[in-house]
């Protein structure tokens, strides 16, 4: 690409960064208003205060919504990305029927209305002892975990050389070696990256967390937040919302600062043939 | 591997290595799709047999079948036409302003060399916010207590989600700007599969920049165009999270998922729930067959493959 910058595209690119970051620009100078200033109906507080984020790190509904969140969507990832790497290994290395049809039916799974699989879930999950339980929610978040991961997955390994393999064993080196110095290699940016997706998108969720639990034994910081609300130990949840929304906010932009190209990459690289 | 005789037919058709690979390649995907299909299609289909009766968890001993009159209940409320009508308006509203937006922000992103890569990461954080938070910061923003969007616009103290289409404004907001980011990527990938030669050759038979946008650009990304409105609409269409915390259905806002939601679980009417349920799945199914039959959009060509 030999295009000079046209002042569109600066201006374009200043317009995009202030779009993505006013929201969470907003969010954070609210979470540092204290008292009366929330209503100050201005965008900056008047004075930096941190007594929001006292107040939820002493709030058991926030403390103990951020353990399950993080406990709940990492055991969900880590289990989807690994059935879906084991998947993803068949479809793209060896030859047997009905390849495209699990991926279809990836495809199909992954744009089913949660909503349609709560009121089935709440009532099997009553009797069956998992409503309001750790794993009655990390089932039901491999319905997207898992498509998600599988279809990112194959198509990352698709575009492994896997004949490399077969070159370093004809080099000398041992089976287990081969797979390990060099498969293992080729293969971890696209299951770190698949794990990436779906760790977003279990952190994410809202639908399964408000229906799926009813106290702090299982329910995620989303759920939680909308419980916030007009609880009466906040005299203005406002602010205790934004510090905890901030607070769960921090490892989304960790993950994306550190591994923007990945994301971008896993995003497009299934969804477009490149 | 300890595999029994290989049935005869199959085993003169192919070489004992082929039919290994089959049995191994089917053993490996067989652990996700027995998951996928456990997760999705087993409770499906106890939504299918539940809204077959009347029945109220807090009232177990009065279930009774009642066929399908749960759905001609369903159908034949004002109610439902008009959350599918609240549901539809914003899914238009959010798939079309997300196209035009997500297409002007993937040109930039095609463009820019400097800053490429604060650009990208900027436009992340929306795509990776829970969208639970995104609907608080919208909602405070158009508040009137904590707002500033009044005083900002010099509104004086117009009450947002007082009213139907101003609500259904904010939530579209707060939804076009969680998501636009996908779409751009979708449409940035797109764009880079368009010819530079042809936009090159276009230039120079003096062709205009708005010629070239429509005769050469644009239908070169008509499969990843149809593709981000297809995966958006679907997700659209899905709505909850944004609703649910900004008018929790008031004023009108109400989206299929929530009514589904609030049947089942609010008022645990798990009989008439899950017919909504069903007829959200039936709307979505419906909508992706449209869309592949209508304008051909072939999934398996531009996904996976």
């Amino acid at each position: 690409m030999k295009q000079r910058h046209g002042w569109a595209t600066v201006v374009g690119a200043i317009l995009i960064i202030a779009w993505a970051m006013a929201p969470v620009v907003w969010i954070l100078s609210l979470s540092f208003k204290a008292g009366d200033d929330i209503n100050n109906n201005r965008f900056w507080p008047t004075r930096l205060s941190l007594e929001n984020y006292e107040t939820v790190f002493n709030t058991p509904l926030f403390t103990s919504g951020l353990r399950n969140s993080i406990g709940i969507a990492l055991i969900s990832t880590v289990l989807s990305v690994a059935i879906a790497t084991v998947a993803a290994y068949a479809i793209a290395r060896l030859d047997f029927p009905g390849k495209r049809t699990v991926l279809s039916i990836a495809l199909a799974i992954a744009m089913f209305p949660a909503v349609s699989l709560v009121g089935p879930l709440f009532n099997i999950w009553r009797t069956v002892g998992l409503y309001d339980t750790w794993l009655g929610l990390i089932i039901p978040y491999m319905s997207f975990t898992l498509p998600l991961s599988l279809w990112t997955l194959s198509a990352f390994f698709r575009e492994i050389p896997w004949e490399m393999e077969e070159a370093a064993q004809m080099d000398g080196a041992t089976a287990w070696q081969a797979f390990r110095k060099v498969i293992v290699p080729l293969a971890a940016p696209g299951v770190f990256t698949a794990a990436i997706l779906a760790f977003f998108f279990a952190w994410n969720d809202f639908v399964f967390a408000i229906s799926l639990t009813s106290t702090d034994a299982a329910r995620p910081v989303p759920a939680a937040l909308a419980f916030f609300t007009g609880a009466s130990q906040f005299q203005r949840p406002a602010g205790a919302i934004s510090a905890a929304s901030i607070v769960v906010t921090i490892p989304v932009i960790v993950l994306v600062l550190l591994f923007q190209k990945r994301i971008v990459a896993g995003l497009t690289n299934g969804a477009v043939k490149g | 591997m300890n595999v029994e005789a290989a049935p005869a037919p199959v085993g003169n058709k192919y070489s004992d290595r082929a039919v290994g690979e089959r049995r191994l390649g089917l053993k490996l995907v067989a652990p996700a799709v027995i998951v996928m299909l456990l997760v999705t299609a087993y409770p499906m289909m106890n939504a299918l047999y539940l809204s077959l009766f009347s029945y109220r968890l807090t009232d177990p001993a009065g279930r009774e079948f009642v066929g399908l009159r749960n759905y001609s209940v369903v159908l034949t409320d004002s109610l439902w036409w008009q959350v599918v009508q609240t549901t539809v308006i914003i899914v238009i509203i959010t798939v079309v302003a997300e196209l035009i937006l997500g297409f002007g922000f993937a040109m930039v992103m095609h463009r820019i060399i400097f800053g490429r890569r604060g650009v990208r990461t900027a436009i992340l954080i929306p795509y990776g916010i829970i969208t639970v938070v995104s609907a608080f910061a919208w909602r405070y923003a158009f508040a009137l207590d904590s707002g500033f969007i009044n005083q900002w616009f010099n509104l004086g103290d117009m009450a947002w989600f007082g009213s139907r289409w101003s609500a259904i404004f904010v939530i579209s907001l707060s939804e076009i700007w969680k998501t636009t980011p996908f779409i751009s990527l979708l449409l940035l990938a797109g764009l880079a599969q368009v010819p530079e030669v042809l936009q090159e050759a276009a230039k120079i038979d003096g062709a205009t920049w708005s010629q070239r946008l429509f005769k050469v650009t644009l239908p070169n990304m008509k499969a990843a165009i149809l593709v981000a409105v297809l995966f958006r609409t679907l997700d659209a269409y899905r709505l909850f999270d944004n609703v649910f915390i900004m008018t929790a259905g008031a004023q009108q806002t109400e989206t299929v998922s929530f009514l589904a939601y609030r049947q089942m679980i609010s008022r645990t009417a798990l009989g008439l729930g899950s017919a909504v349920s069903v007829l959200l799945f039936l709307s979505v199914f419906l909508i992706a067959a449209a869309f592949i039959k209508g304008f051909k959009v072939d999934l398996s060509q531009v996904r996976g493959g």
